[in-house]
């Protein structure tokens, strides 16, 4: 890796178990016609064991880059991906194909992530006997089984032979999470999981989630554009608002969610609709910005790349520095020129602006 | 913003009665989506229909506005639609032209999927042109400029840029931006019912928000009524006065959006919000609702929810409850629920964790 940058360690603060995936500066460049993209900009995040890390934005802002990244599925233009420690890319076959087995993949559409023609028995021995730890028939049929239960499908000996089409959306799902815990993962990345599925099955799946989570000790990767999904899966883990490729603020959950410090984390909760007549009328037209509009990655604004939406922006300032992801108490950060200005932990610094690096 | 109370006015716009929808199936055998949906919709109402998917939502939606697919049909029910000029239409006996002028002009659908419902080849301006031109006023053939104006305010007023939008191929603009199009579209002719399938849902928050909106203010303006089908139960929260609770194929619960927020009475409703983490404050307890919602073509007898239901027992088996009055009220706004033991169903929320 040809990144220079000393990275501090991703969170500050807290005893916190050794992270099982570290991101350190990551970025990625996708080329197009119109030039190159960064979806994603110099990103720090870390995942221990049992540890649940949401990432939250709107659609495009690099949730899903940054797992895929997390998850081996593509190299960083920029930064490094380490598990337990070491660099994804540059270990060995081995070393890799065990990284692969313990952090597992689940997609947002189990319509389209199961193969149409393999019943759900097959789906899940292939990974099983792929990596030697299915003995024999009997035991993939046990293993398979036994996978289902964890999930909750019940009794799995009736599911076993069926297809995905012969199964609702969110037992699709449940046998996707069967077969990602098929290899005793010890990370679960989570791409919206939950999002297309109908409001009760949603959190039966959640909760589902929660006991290999508590139980097993599994970490996830969450991703979500739910704030209040968000906030129910990830209470005692921790939330990163992503904008346009960077990470804006970052946070215990419970501390995010109830007192945003970043205008876009702001603009955000005010846009959400509470299921409640009462309180989701006192909710802010357009979330109180000054644009609803998302300005594309190809052409991003200067400075900060929030101030054309930005209810505290100040000419001058944001539109010309960039500002960094900041800590402004004792475990959260914050990129805003504003709001970290107010922190205590402030110390002002001339910093170097624009978006090259 | 509106109040939750709904505005009072003399009679319903739209009047539901015993409505029934099949669909036929492969084996030739019909199964019923919508079996027996009674409910009366005064001016300027929102009402939400809400609940799981296949519950039979968009299927009463289409029905309203006899847009169902050539395999569904209507045997039985009536739907009356009472005009701006007091004249009364039976929806179901309209013959194909007068369907054609009576949708659009009196009633309008929003459907899911915003980018389906453009012809991806046309130009916005060309296919709003092509709405006001079918419906032309009075017999007269409307300018090209005309044709520009009124797309153009109707634009405006869902905070879209005319002179960036009119030009534009669908695959242009954004998905909040083609679902706001949409809406304009829908109310080209100034329609009295507008009935909108999911409008919010795949889009972001912030979108999510400028439509939310952009419905709120049109409303205020334009005093239309609202059939809104959602499964998002903070949309309805946000955007109904009246809030319907389907389960398989009937109206379960109903009431103001106070009624079935605050205080549900069918235990189906209780689960459904149950489920629904709300953003702000502590964490609360979810549960899901054991079960899946039943096959259509194979209902259990009595009451549909009954094997699902905590409070099931014999007598639920044996008979299929009818909407049973817990509040009377006025314009269509009595909180009624569909079980025998409403009495017995309270709804608290339970906190887990606080802040």
């Amino acid at each position: 890796m040809t990144d220079t940058v000393v990275h501090e360690d991703p969170e500050p603060g807290k005893d916190r178990p050794a992270p099982l995936i570290t991101l350190r500066g990551v970025s990625q460049t996708f080329k197009s016609k119109k030039g190159s993209l960064k979806a994603v900009d110099d990103v720090d995040l870390s995942v221990g064991p049992g540890e649940v890390l949401c990432l939250v934005g709107e659609s495009g802002c690099g949730k899903t880059t940054t797992a895929r990244m997390a998850a081996g599925l593509a190299r960083p233009s920029g930064g490094t991906v380490e598990y337990e420690g070491r660099d994804i890319w540059s270990m060995s076959k081995q070393e890799f194909a065990a990284y692969r087995k313990s952090v597992q993949y689940v997609h947002q559409d189990p319509y389209a992530s199961l193969n149409p023609i393999r019943d759900i028995h097959r789906t899940l021995v292939t990974p099983l006997r792929k990596h030697g730890m299915a003995k024999g028939r009997k035991d993939g049929w046990d293993q398979s089984a036994k996978l289902l239960e964890q999930v909750d499908l019940t009794p799995a000996e009736s599911y076993l032979p069926k297809f995905p089409h012969q199964l609702s959306g969110g037992q699709r799902q449940r046998v996707a999470v069967a077969r990602a815990l098929s290899l005793n993962p010890k990370l679960i990345i989570a791409d919206e999981s939950t999002s297309m599925l109908d409001v009760s099955i949603r959190i039966g799946m959640l909760n589902m989630l929660g006991k290999l989570r508590d139980d097993l000790g599994v970490g996830f990767l969450f991703i979500t554009h739910d704030l209040a999904i968000a906030k129910y899966f990830g209470w005692h883990g921790r939330i990163a608002v992503m904008y346009l490729g960077r990470v804006v603020e970052f946070g215990p959950t419970p501390q995010v969610i109830n007192d945003p410090q970043h205008p876009y984390t702001k603009a955000l909760l005010d846009a959400v609709p509470e299921p409640d007549p009462d309180l989701t009328r006192t909710k802010k037209a357009g979330g109180g910005l000054r644009s609803s509009e998302i300005p594309s990655l190809a052409d991003l604004p200067t400075g900060c790349s929030f101030h054309p939406r930005c209810p505290l922006h100040e000419a001058d300032t944001c539109d010309v520095l960039r500002p960094e992801l900041e800590a402004v108490s004792a475990d959260r950060k914050v990129s805003c020129h504003v709001v970290g200005r107010a922190s205590p932990l402030h110390v002002p610094a001339p910093r170097t602006g624009g978006n090259g690096e | 913003m509106p109040t939750t109370d709904p505005p009072k006015t003399d009679g319903p716009i739209l009047s539901v009665r015993d409505l029934h929808v099949a669909y036929k199936t492969g084996d030739g055998k019909t199964v019923e989506a919508v079996r027996g949906v009674d409910f009366d919709l005064y001016p300027n109402q929102s009402l939400a229909l809400v609940g799981e998917s296949g519950c039979g939502k968009t299927t009463l939606g289409l029905g309203l506005l006899r847009l169902l697919p050539k395999l569904g049909s209507v045997p039985k029910g009536s739907i009356t639609f009472n005009g701006r000029d007091g004249s009364s239409v039976d929806v179901l006996a309209l013959r194909k032209q007068e369907l054609r002028k009576w949708r659009w002009r009196d009633a309008a659908m929003v459907f899911q999927g915003a980018m389906n419902s453009f012809n991806p080849v046309l130009r916005i301006i060309d296919q709003m042109g092509d709405t006001i031109r079918a419906h032309p006023d009075g017999g007269r053939k409307p300018s090209k400029k005309e044709i520009w104006e009124r797309s153009a305010e109707l634009l405006r007023s869902v905070r879209l840029e005319p002179n960036r939008v009119l030009p534009s191929y669908p695959h242009e603009l954004s998905g909040g931006m083609r679902q706001r199009v949409l809406i304009a579209m829908s109310l080209l002719l100034d329609p009295k019912l507008l009935i909108l399938d999911e409008p919010t849902t795949a889009l972001d928050i912030l979108t999510q928000r400028a439509i939310v909106d952009v419905l709120h203010e049109l409303r205020a303006e334009r005093k239309f009524a609202m059939v809104f089908i959602s499964h998002d139960l903070a949309i309805a929260a946000e955007l109904a006065d009246r809030v319907a609770t389907m389960y398989a194929g009937k109206i379960i619960e109903a009431g103001t959006a106070r009624d079935i927020f605050y205080g549900p009475r069918h235990p189906y409703t209780v689960g459904l919000i149950k489920a629904v983490p709300p953003v702000v404050g502590d964490l609360p307890e979810l549960a899901s609702i054991p079960g899946a919602p039943p096959s259509l073509s194979n209902l259990p007898s009595g009451c549909s929810f009954a094997p699902r239901c905590e409070f099931a027992e014999d007598r639920c088996t044996e008979r299929d409850p009818e909407l049973d009055a817990i509040t009377e009220r006025s314009a269509g706004t009595t909180h009624a629920a569909a079980c025998l033991r409403w009495e017995d169903v309270t709804y608290e929320r339970k906190v887990v964790e606080r802040v």
